[in-house]
């Protein structure tokens, strides 16, 4: 029986992941394209939000990925620090400037919606709060990448710096939730409690949210394909100097 | 581990330790807040418990990256890292000493500044209150970002790039608990987070902050 | 008391550098490391004090045996020689500092601060270090930098009576410091440099 670790072996992830990576692009093309052209223009416009409405089959999916993706950083950086898989460490370092990106379209298609809502680009609501504590650990994070030469080095570092900002990132929330009581309304989405979006705009962000999915999973694949190769190279500079 | 202590609070106090660098930066930051927003007292006293409270937090930063670097410029870091006592000790010991010569003057002097700054009365005793409660999680927390970036050239900007937002929980329920206590609401939540986030990253934070220098050191 | 190294690989920023390095220190002996510079003698040491994890083969000694000193010192300018001294015998556990500053001839030094010190002053307080940690056996990187001849000869009998009294020590330098010792050329333990065929080989 095949283990799931065997992927954490370079060789094996690069034959593996070159077949999945056209298989995940051209699944996030398909279901973004159907889910925003449905959302955009086959949906009627919602009674007290206008047709300013349609922005979250961008924010929501793009607001759920950051979160997701840092999630996945948490998860990887674990496993490289018990088990040393490389993969793990720099499939963790591709994630995250996804993940940032992620983070920085909610907070501007936010900002966007924001306006013609509550009438201000910006409000220090917890939940706008917490996305922004969140780019800025990100931005942390991919800045300790980059500062650290060694890379199994800065493999460790960014692991625990994942590690104890995951939990800081939690109690921000709690914090910030305790500090200020917000415009924004409540999560509006779950699988088995679907009233608080009407079902004329639930099935496009569904289809939306699934083609965020599989739009990170692409990236994350393609980046870790990319920073592979990088060693790679690393490793072949260091034996001509050598020999 | 405690000789250690003692020899840190001796070198801050030396000449060239940058004892008191902090305090006086505390000073600068909260008499240039009126020239910034105007000397209008009742604005003031309205924002005196934030401003107190950023003030300390940078007053903090800014003496993070000497808690490492020097030790590891002068090869006293590999020498602890060898030494019989526990690394995740020295790094708890040397966060001390960093509360001790910043986070505790910044607490005595706070409630003197904050006359500067029209806090109302009754907000002195809980000022004091917080910022005993939450600077040493201050210290404690920034000790873990200084060993993070204690190999690195440059790592001064990097280490408050990574604690800031570390930092959040703490500015956020202390000074909630000053402007609680000025309102005379309940400021038993604020004070007690304060105190959890406190005891929490001295119990947990050395360990984290010690397998950071072995990282770095290697 | 004995230090035995077995087939030990270590790496220097991720690159393996030496590789199957493997000898025994008894009690009593010294052994000098030679190679020419960058060949890896101060990543060996560094690996065998502990500092950074072996790449493979294993290091064995008793716990708690090893003393280490680098080109840095761990000094404080600040602080005076018996200060220095003081507190680094406190972190090792020890508590006499009279043998170490007689050793290396600081008595006339004690109460000036080491910033106040000239280079070679500084370095015989750094090994004087040594001497208050009460460990056995000593790994020196570089020690005779900056010491005139009539300090290295001391410091050679420094090392001397270390070694009479049962102890070791592991010396990276290029000097004759006067008194028997073996000789252990890293370069024959260069790593070989492999061939990179498959994207495995490039994660040591």
């Amino acid at each position: 029986m095949s283990s799931l670790w065997e992927y954490a072996n370079p060789q094996k992830f690069m034959r593996t992941s070159s077949v999945l990576l056209p298989v995940f692009a051209v699944a996030a093309a398909i279901s973004l394209g159907v889910g925003l052209v449905w959302g955009f223009f086959l949906t009627p416009e919602a009674e007290n939000f206008g047709s300013t409405v349609k922005i979250i089959y961008i924010h929501v999916p793009s607001a759920m990925m950051a979160i997701n993706a840092w999630v996945m950083m948490l998860v990887t950086s674990l496993i490289w620090l018990v088990r040393r898989h490389h993969v793990s460490a720099l499939a963790a370092r591709a994630a995250a400037p996804i993940g940032m990106t992620m983070t920085l379209i909610a907070l501007v298609t936010g900002a966007i919606w924001g306006e013609p809502m509550w009438g201000t680009y910006w409000v220090w609501d917890p939940r706008l709060t917490s996305f922004l504590i969140l780019f800025l650990f990100y931005l942390g994070y991919i800045a300790l990448w980059e500062a650290i030469e060694n890379p199994d080095a800065a493999a460790d570092l960014t692991s625990v710096l994942c590690i104890v900002g995951s939990v800081f990132a939690v109690l921000s929330r709690y914090a910030v939730n305790f500090w200020s009581q917000g415009l924004h309304q409540g999560a509006s989405l779950s699988l088995d409690k679907k009233e608080n979006v009407a079902d004329v705009f639930y099935i496009p962000l569904l289809l939306c949210i699934a083609g965020f999915v599989c739009l990170f999973v692409a990236l994350v694949l393609l980046r870790t394909r990319t920073e592979i190769r990088a060693r790679r190279i690393r490793a072949m500079i260091a034996r001509e100097r050598m020999a | 581990m405690i000789a250690l202590l003692q020899r840190d609070l001796k070198l801050a106090i030396r000449a060239g330790g940058g004892f008191g660098l902090g305090l006086a930066f505390f000073l600068i930051v909260v008499v240039l807040v009126p020239f910034g927003v105007g000397s209008d007292s009742g604005l003031l006293a309205a924002i005196a418990p934030g401003i107190l409270w950023v003030g300390a937090l940078l007053a903090c930063l800014l003496s993070l990256d000497r808690i490492f670097a020097l030790d590891h410029e002068d090869g006293s870091l590999d020498l602890l890292a060898t030494a019989p006592i526990p690394l995740e000790g020295a790094v708890a010991m040397k966060a001390a000493a960093h509360w001790v010569t910043t986070g505790l003057p910044l607490t005595l002097a706070a409630p003197g500044l904050g006359l500067l700054l029209n806090l109302p009365a009754s907000g002195y005793g809980w000022l004091a209150a917080s910022l005993a409660l939450g600077t040493p999680a201050l210290s404690m927390i920034g000790s873990f970002g200084a060993a993070l970036t204690v190999g690195l050239k440059r790592g001064g900007l990097l280490l408050s790039l990574l604690v800031l937002p570390l930092y959040v929980p703490t500015l956020i329920f202390g000074a909630e608990a000053v402007a609680r206590g000025i309102d005379g609401r309940d400021t038993g939540t604020p004070l007690l987070m304060l105190a959890a986030i406190t005891l929490a990253a001295t119990a947990l934070l050395p360990f984290a902050a010690a397998a950071a220098i072995r990282i770095n050191l290697r | 008391m004995e230090l035995v190294v077995t087939d030990l690989a270590c790496a220097r920023g991720g690159v393996p550098v030496l590789e199957g390095v493997d000898f025994t220190l008894v009690a009593g002996q010294a052994l000098m490391l030679r190679g020419p510079n960058g060949i890896g003698k101060t990543t060996l040491l560094r690996t065998l004090a502990g500092l950074q994890p072996p790449l493979a083969g294993s290091v064995s000694a008793p716990t708690e045996s090893i003393a280490y000193a680098a080109h840095a010192d761990g000094l404080k300018a600040t602080l005076t020689v018996t200060e220095n001294l003081t507190f680094w015998a406190r972190i090792f556990g020890q508590t006499d500092i009279a043998p170490a500053i007689e050793a290396f001839d600081l008595a006339d030094l004690a109460g000036r601060p080491a910033q106040n010190l000239s280079a070679g002053q500084k370095r015989r307080l750094g090994l004087a270090r040594l001497l208050v940690t009460g460990r056995p056996i000593w790994m020196l990187d570089e020690p005779t930098v900056s010491l005139d001849a009539a300090s290295v000869a001391q410091f050679g009998r420094a090392v001397a009576r270390h070694l009479d009294r049962g102890g070791a020590a592991l010396i990276a330098t290029h000097i004759d410091l006067g008194f028997e010792a073996g000789v252990l050329d890293v370069s024959a333990f260069r790593a070989r440099p492999r061939r990179i065929d498959s994207f495995d080989e490039a994660f040591a």
